[in-house]
C-alpha cells in the first residue's frame, strides 16, 4: 500500500481471515472486515469513478453483488458493505439518465406539472424492481405511485433520504429515474408548500435596514479583554 | 458487528449511569481557562508534526508536514510543453471545484451575467458539502441576533477569526437560509413555518438549520440540480493542475487534466473562484478523516504557487466525534447535532468528563486527554481508542422517536453493523474534520492576485483558529455567493494581457535555489493513493532496466 493511512486495510490484514472475492469476474483474496470499496482498493484498484465521500452520502458507489452460488442479484454502497465469502462484485458508478430542464421558479406544486416535466412518469406498471435496488431501503415504488397522484408531500417524507446513487434507474424496466423524479418533487414542495417562516423574513428585513451595524461596530472597536468578557457573560438559551 | 462481550460490559455501565445524568450537567470551560487542556492534548501542538515553510509568500510560517510537502511540490507540468495559443474554453468565470461554494458561486456568478464555467476533480457535487449532517447556522430567531452569533464566532476561534469576515458571514447568513429554501431545500420547520433550530457547540441560542441529519444531502443535491437546470457548463472529472496568469499579473485561467485519459485542456477566465474544499485526504499526523475522497489540499496548492498568502496555516479541526467502531466506518462524522440533542460523552465508566457542548477544540482535547492519560477510554478490539457518545439520552429527554426522526442518517449508519444508537452509544474518537486557515480573502471574496477569488474551505481567516459547527456550511454559501458575483464585475471589468506560466518557472527556480526540487513530491495531489501495490512485479521489472540503462525515459 502507498500510504499507509487507511487503517482500514492494515488493521483488517492483522486479523488476516481470507476470503475469497471476484471483481468483475477475476479471483482475489481479501482480509474478512474490509468494505467491497476498500477491497477493491486492497486489491490494488486506484478508484475514480465510484468513489465520492466514502460515507453513505453522496450515491458516488451504488454497488450490484451476487455468490458463486446464488445468482441473486443484491445492491449496496461500497462504502458501507462488507465483503463476503465467494461475492460476486461490480460497481454500477455511472448509468444515464433523464434529467429535463426547468425554471422552479415558473412552476406549480400540482401533479399536473411534474407530468408536463416527466410524462413517462405513468407507465411505471409497479413492478417494484426500484425499491428492491435501494441501498438506502426506502419505498422507492410507493413515492413513485404518490409522484403519480401528485402527492408532492408523500414524495418528500418517503425520498427524503435518497442519494441519488442510479440504482433504481438502473432496474427500471421503463427507464423511468426515479431519483430525479422525487427531487423534483421535494423542491416543488419546499419552494412552494411549505409554510413560510416569518421570522426569517423579518430578520432579513432587519439586516437590510442596518439594525445591527452598530452593535457589531462597537464589539469590533471593543478591547479584547471588554470582548472575552462579553464573550463570558452571554446567557446561554437551551431551548 | 455489534459489540463485543467486554464493550458490552462498559455500556452496562454507562446505562447505569444514564439515569442520574439526566440532571447532570458539567460547567463549560471559561474561554480564559482553555489553553492548558489545548497545549497539552490538541494535535495542532504537537510540535514535530509541523514545520516552516521554506518558500512562497508564507516562509517562516509553521505548518503540518503533509501540507508543507505539497505547498512546496513540484509542478505536474513543464510550462514550455505547453501552448497557451490552444484554448479550450474561453470565459468570463472559472469556478474550479463544485461542492456548495462553487456551485453557489456558478449560479451567482451567472446571474449576474457572466458566462461560466464550473470544473470539478470528481462528480458535480462530490465534495464535503454532501457530508454535512448537523446544518447551518443563521440568527434568525426573535430571541438570538447576528451580534450574538458574531460573538459566539469570534469566541468560539478563540478571538482570532477576522472581525470583517465574520460580520459578513453572521449578517449574510439569514438570506442564504431563505436563498437556498426558494430553490426547494426543506428545513426543519414547526408547524406554523418557524424554524426548528437546534443548538450546535458553543451556541448560546439554538441557531443550527437542519434537514435532518441529511443536511448537506439536501442543500448539494437543489444546488446541484439548479447548476443542470440553468445549463451551466460543467466539466467532471477535471481537476485544475495548475493556474495560468497574464502578462500584467492577473490570475487568467487553469490548466485542467481528464484524471481518465489524462488530456490536459486550458481555460482562458476573466476571473477564477478557487472552492476546492478542504484537507482531509491528507490525513495529517495520521488521523483517520470525516472528508470526501477529493479533499487533497489542491487550491491551497496552486494559489500558493501564483503568490497568495495562507492564513492559520498551523490549525487543523478534528471532529470530537467520529466514528472509532466497526473499523469499517472509522472516522465517519458523527455530527454534533447528535450532542445538541442531548446525548453526553463518557468514559469507559460511565462518567461525564466535558460539557458535551464545548467547542470542538476542547472537546476534542478532553477526549484525547480522557483516554490518553487518563486511561478512561475503551479500547477496540483493532487497537482504536474511543469514549462513549450516549445516544439513548436523547429519546429519554425528547420522547421515543427523537433519534429515528431527526438522525437518519446515522440510525441507518450504525443500523448496518447491527448496533442500534437509540438502545446503546456510539464509540467515538477525535478525527480530522476541517482545515481552519486558507487563502486570505476579503469579504468580497477577492484573494492578494487580482483575477483570483476563494470560497468555502480553501479560503481562511473566518473561522480563526476553531470553527464552530454550522458555520462552515454557512461560510460555503455566503462567500460562495459574494465570490460569484466578485467575480462576475471583475469579469466586466479586466483586459486580460498575454497569458503565461511564467510563474510556474519561477515557482521551480525558487525551489531549485531552497535545493527542494529532488525532495518535494509533485503537487498537486488530486487523490489520496489507497491502492495497495502488493506484488508490482512489472513496475519492478521496469526499474531494475532503467537502472540497468537498458530503456530510457524520454
Amino acid at each position: 500500500m502507498a500510504e499507509s493511512q487507511d487503517r482500514t486495510q492494515v488493521k483488517a490484514e492483522k486479523e488476516a481471515k481470507m476470503l475469497d472475492i471476484y471483481v468483475m469476474g477475476k479471483h482475489y483474496q481479501v482480509p474478512e472486515g474490509l468494505t467491497i470499496m476498500t477491497a477493491l482498493e486492497y486489491c490494488g484498484y486506484r478508484l475514480i469513478r465510484g468513489c465520492g465521500c466514502r460515507a453513505a452520502f453522496c450515491g458516488a458507489c451504488g454497488t450490484v453483488y451476487n455468490f458463486k452460488n446464488d445468482p441473486v442479484l443484491r445492491y449496496a454502497l461500497a462504502c458501507q458493505k462488507l465483503v463476503e465469502q465467494d461475492m460476486y462484485l461490480t460497481q454500477i458508478p455511472f448509468f444515464p439518465a433523464a434529467k429535463p430542464s426547468y425554471d422552479l421558479e415558473k412552476m406549480e406544486p400540482t401533479g399536473e406539472q411534474l407530468l408536463k416535466i416527466y410524462p413517462e412518469l405513468v407507465t411505471c406498471f409497479g413492478c417494484n424492481n426500484c425499491t428492491k435496488s435501494c441501498p438506502q431501503e426506502l419505498e422507492v415504488m410507493e413515492f413513485m405511485s404518490a409522484a403519480i397522484r401528485g402527492d408532492l408531500k408523500e414524495v418528500t417524507i418517503k425520498s427524503f433520504d435518497c442519494l441519488m446513487c442510479g440504482l433504481c434507474a438502473a432496474r427500471c424496466p421503463q427507464g423511468l429515474v426515479p431519483y430525479n423524479i422525487a427531487l423534483l418533487c421535494r423542491r416543488l414542495h419546499g419552494r412552494y408548500l411549505v409554510p413560510r417562516s416569518k421570522h426569517l423574513d423579518e430578520r432579513i428585513a432587519e439586516i437590510e435596514a442596518g439594525e445591527f451595524d452598530v452593535e457589531i461596530e462597537e464589539l469590533q472597536k471593543m478591547s479584547l479583554e471588554e470582548l472575552k468578557r462579553r464573550f463570558d457573560e452571554r446567557p446561554i438559551l437551551k431551548e | 458487528m455489534p459489540y463485543p462481550a467486554y464493550m458490552e460490559e462498559s455500556i452496562r455501565k454507562v446505562e447505569g449511569t444514564r439515569e442520574r445524568r439526566l440532571k447532570e450537567e458539567l460547567p463549560r470551560i471559561p474561554v480564559g481557562k482553555r489553553m492548558p487542556v489545548l497545549q497539552e492534548f490538541h494535535p495542532d501542538f504537537v510540535k514535530t508534526s509541523m514545520r516552516e515553510l521554506l518558500v512562497g509568500p508564507n516562509k517562516g510560517d509553521r505548518t503540518p508536514n503533509e501540507l508543507a510537502d505539497l505547498l512546496e511540490g513540484n509542478s505536474r507540468i513543464d510550462p514550455d510543453k505547453i501552448d497557451l495559443t490552444r484554448i479550450d474554453y474561453d470565459v468570463d468565470a472559472l469556478i474550479i471545484g463544485a461542492g456548495g461554494a462553487g456551485a453557489a458561486a456558478a449560479l451567482i456568478a451567472q446571474e449576474n451575467g457572466a458566462n461560466v464555467l464550473l470544473v470539478t476533480k470528481l462528480r458535480l457535487g462530490d465534495a464535503n458539502t454532501v457530508g454535512y449532517q448537523g446544518g447551518t447556522q443563521a440568527a434568525d430567531r426573535p430571541d438570538d441576533s447576528p451580534v450574538l452569533h458574531y460573538l459566539d464566532t469570534m469566541g468560539g476561534a478563540r478571538f482570532t477569526a477576522d472581525p470583517k469576515l465574520v460580520e459578513a458571514l453572521v449578517k449574510d447568513a439569514p438570506d442564504v437560509i431563505r436563498w437556498l429554501e426558494s430553490l426547494g431545500v426543506i428545513w426543519d420547520k414547526k408547524p406554523d413555518g418557524s424554524m426548528a433550530e437546534v443548538a450546535l457547540a458553543g451556541e448560546c441560542v439554538p441557531r443550527c438549520h437542519c434537514c435532518k441529519d441529511y443536511t448537506g444531502l439536501e442543500v448539494m443535491r437543489v444546488l446541484r440540480d439548479e447548476v443542470r437546470c440553468r445549463n451551466i457548463n460543467y466539466v467532471e472529472f477535471a481537476p485544475a493542475i495548475e493556474l495560468i496568469m497574464d502578462d500584467k499579473g492577473q490570475v487568467a485561467g487553469a490548466i485542467l487534466v481528464n484524471l481518465e485519459t489524462n488530456e490536459l485542456s486550458l481555460v482562458r477566465a476573466k476571473a477564477v473562484v478557487m472552492a476546492t474544499g478542504g484537507i482531509g485526504r491528507l490525513h495529517i499526523q495520521g488521523f483517520p478523516t470525516t472528508n470526501h475522497y477529493g479533499a487533497t489540499a489542491d487550491g491551497l496548492v496552486l494559489a500558493y504557487r501564483v503568490g497568495c498568502p495562507l492564513v492559520d496555516t498551523d490549525t487543523m479541526q478534528y471532529h470530537p466525534t467520529c466514528a472509532a467502531y466497526p473499523i469499517a466506518i472509522l472516522g465517519l462524522l458523527v455530527t454534533e447535532k447528535v450532542r445538541g440533542l442531548g446525548a453526553q460523552v463518557v468514559n469507559i465508566d460511565g462518567e461525564q468528563f466535558a460539557n458535551p457542548l464545548e467547542p470542538r477544540d476542547v472537546l476534542a482535547s478532553c477526549i484525547i486527554r480522557e483516554c490518553k492519560e487518563r486511561g478512561k477510554g475503551i479500547t477496540t478490539p483493532t487497537a482504536e481508542l474511543g469514549v462513549w457518545l450516549d445516544s439513548p439520552r436523547i429519546d429519554m429527554i425528547h420522547g421515543e422517536g427523537t433519534v429515528a426522526q431527526n438522525l437518519p442518517a446515522m440510525v441507518r449508519q450504525f443500523g448496518r453493523f447491527d448496533i442500534d444508537i437509540t438502545k446503546e452509544p456510539m464509540l467515538v474518537y477525535p478525527g480530522l474534520h476541517y482545515q481552519n486557515g486558507g487563502i486570505k480573502f476579503s469579504p468580497n471574496g477577492a484573494t492578494a492576485v487580482p483575477g483570483l477569488f476563494a470560497a468555502g474551505e480553501v479560503e481562511g481567516g473566518v473561522h480563526g483558529r476553531n470553527r464552530l459547527g454550522g458555520n462552515s456550511s454557512l461560510d460555503l454559501f455566503v462567500f460562495g455567493r459574494r465570490a460569484g458575483k466578485s467575480a462576475a464585475q471583475h469579469a466586466k471589468e479586466v483586459r486580460l494581457g498575454k497569458l503565461t506560466l511564467d510563474h510556474v518557472r519561477q515557482w521551480q527556480r525558487e525551489l531549485k535555489k531552497a535545493g527542494l526540487t529532488q525532495v518535494r513530491p509533485i503537487s498537486p495531489k488530486i487523490l489520496p493513493d489507497y491502492a495497495r501495490q502488493p506484488h508490482d512485479y512489472l513496475a519492478d521489472y521496469v526499474t531494475e532496466r532503467l537502472h540497468a540503462g537498458q530503456i530510457k525515459v524520454a
